[in-house]
């Protein structure tokens, strides 16, 4: 049975000092639901993709849940680190393959700006394994950090081409109204940035962010009730790698994405050629280049020549992340994988204005969790 | 006493605590599992390929070589008046890898991937508070009981 996407929502991604996360999660339910065409109580349940502990508020479903005025329905979290959004929607999504439940309300949301600097610094140490790596002060940048020179050594990655992603998300960020960055970047501007962990500079990673977004997911005879043009998840992939890197065969990849990739590739019957459009963990720049690789978008170590020569723009090959990605975005943790999907169904409803992809049917999300722990790959079609 | 083990210990028990007392005298260890001798560095109690639970250590060389690194300049709670300082990851000759500073013995215009590395030992005794960890560190390097004053 297909799952149909009949309702999309998105608030504005930034730091939000003006809204606790539930209304941050009201903005995007109230857009979804009215793009809908729905009322509240058509929903059976909710699924809530966040990462719990940015929150001062402990438990935090039951209290959008109460926010949304979805009382007395059902309501759980789900957690996979920078992923748990598409956590939630592989949750909402094998609900209703279940048959238990017809129409979910998939929530991400996350408000990053509580903590103070002290307690996000304090965070930022325990990234990675607590019991072998943590000791050592590593960081998350410093992870993908170390990934991106493994990258530069085996295939000759330059830094022009990890800033080269960051020129094109800006640019697309620009053109975005929920970005939290909307402004034009260079390479030099990009390049002259303060370090945080070589080779990276600051306009290598993205910024903590507030925000939310929600999809409403039907089954597939509810789908073709309730909307005239539904958005289906014809391939779901889901894989999970060590949490050390450590433990990881190769450096030059994440082998979780590989596997979710292959997974929902075989599932939706399609191969990268087929992607028209896509939307891709860019945490840090390298990132992005990673998964150009891993989703077999271009050959492995190909990934810096393919973003530095505008494949990956609108008009080239495959373009990718043109609504600004996490880096020009902001990157809610538990927000992001819904906002991915958010706009690859604007995409494939055509209705993503200047920033449409002309003929997109088949579009792809890659979310990816930690340093690749967890990795998402959803495939999404229209009729 | 895994409470030694880091600059910042977050983990203070596991079945595996011996490595500290190892790493204080001079050895660093990985595991083998006795059931069906999986090797695995960093060490573990348990083994995922057989379920065994019972393990030995195994004394490990420290030659290694570099498979990447970066230096880290913006340094979370506790490493403050660290930064900047250059953690690498280094493939181990018997297997498995390890994450760690730097030393002094390698200078920063020097450090390239895939460089031959010592992994050795390293102790600190401040104020009753034992620290071990271990540093990358040229080949042929030998360990010294502690750092500073003995």
């Amino acid at each position: 049975m297909r799952v149909g996407i009949i309702g999309i929502g998105h608030g504005v991604f930034g730091r939000r000092s003006d809204a606790t996360v539930q209304e941050l999660a009201f903005e995007a339910f109230r857009a979804a639901i009215q793009d809908a065409g729905l009322q509240p109580g058509d929903v059976d349940a909710s699924v809530i993709g966040a990462v719990p502990e940015y929150h001062k508020q402990r438990s935090l479903a039951g209290v959008v849940q109460e926010y949304l005025g979805l009382l007395p329905r059902p309501t759980w979290l789900t957690e996979a680190a920078c992923a748990s959004g598409s956590a939630a929607i592989r949750s909402g999504w094998l609900a209703i393959r279940a048959g238990v439940h017809d129409v979910v309300a998939v929530i991400g949301c996350q408000k990053m700006t509580e903590l103070d600097t002290s307690e996000i610094l304090a965070l930022m140490g325990r990234v990675g394994e607590v019991q072998w790596e943590s000791g050592f002060g590593t960081t998350f940048p410093a992870y993908y950090a170390m990934l991106a020179r493994r990258h530069m050594h085996e295939f000759g990655t330059t830094k022009d081409q990890l800033a080269a992603v960051a020129v094109k998300n800006h640019h697309y960020g620009a053109r975005n109204p929920y970005a939290l960055f909307r402004k034009e970047i260079t390479v030099e501007k990009a390049r002259q940035s303060d370090p945080v962990a070589t080779p990276f500079h600051v306009y290598d990673c993205c910024a903590n962010a507030d925000g939310a977004a929600c999809v409403i997911l039907a089954s597939e005879e509810r789908a073709r009730e309730l909307s005239a043009s539904p958005v289906w998840l014809s391939g779901m992939g889901c894989a999970t790698a060590s949490m050390s890197v450590l433990r990881r065969a190769s450096l030059v990849g994440l082998p979780s994405a590989v596997t979710a990739a292959s997974e929902a590739y075989d599932m939706a019957g399609v191969d990268a050629a087929d992607i028209k459009v896509a939307e891709v963990h860019d945490c840090f720049t390298i990132a992005e280049i990673l998964a150009y690789e891993d989703l077999g978008f271009c050959p492995r170590g190909e990934g810096g020549p393919f973003v530095a020569e505008g494949r990956t723009y609108i008009g080239g090959d495959l373009p990718v992340n043109v609504d600004g990605g996490l880096k020009a975005k902001g990157h809610p943790i538990g927000a992001t994988g819904v906002s991915m999907t958010y706009e690859i169904v604007k995409q494939l409803r055509g209705a993503a204005e200047d920033r449409q992809v002309p003929g997109a049917d088949v579009g792809l999300t890659h979310n990816v969790g930690g340093i690749g722990q967890y990795c998402f790959v959803q495939i999404l079609t229209r009729d | 006493m895994f409470k030694w083990f880091g600059l910042v210990n977050f983990v203070p028990y596991t079945k595996v605590d011996g490595f500290a007392e190892h790493l204080r005298d001079g050895r660093i260890m990985g595991s083998r599992c006795r059931g069906c001798g999986a090797v695995t560095f960093p060490p573990r109690s348990d083994c995922s390929a057989c379920l065994d639970g019972n393990f030995e250590f195994i004394e490990y060389s420290g030659r290694s070589t570099l498979q990447t690194y970066t230096r880290i300049e913006a340094a979370p709670t506790g490493f403050e008046n660290h930064a900047p300082y250059i953690v690498g990851v280094v493939d181990l000759e018997e297997g498995g890898r390890a994450l760690a500073w730097f030393g002094d013995t390698v200078r920063e215009e020097d450090i390239e991937i895939d460089m031959d590395l010592q992994l050795v030992p390293r102790m600190s005794e401040e104020e009753e508070a034992i620290r071990v960890y271990y540093s990358l560190e040229r080949p042929g390097t030998q360990w010294v009981k502690t750092l500073g004053s003995a």
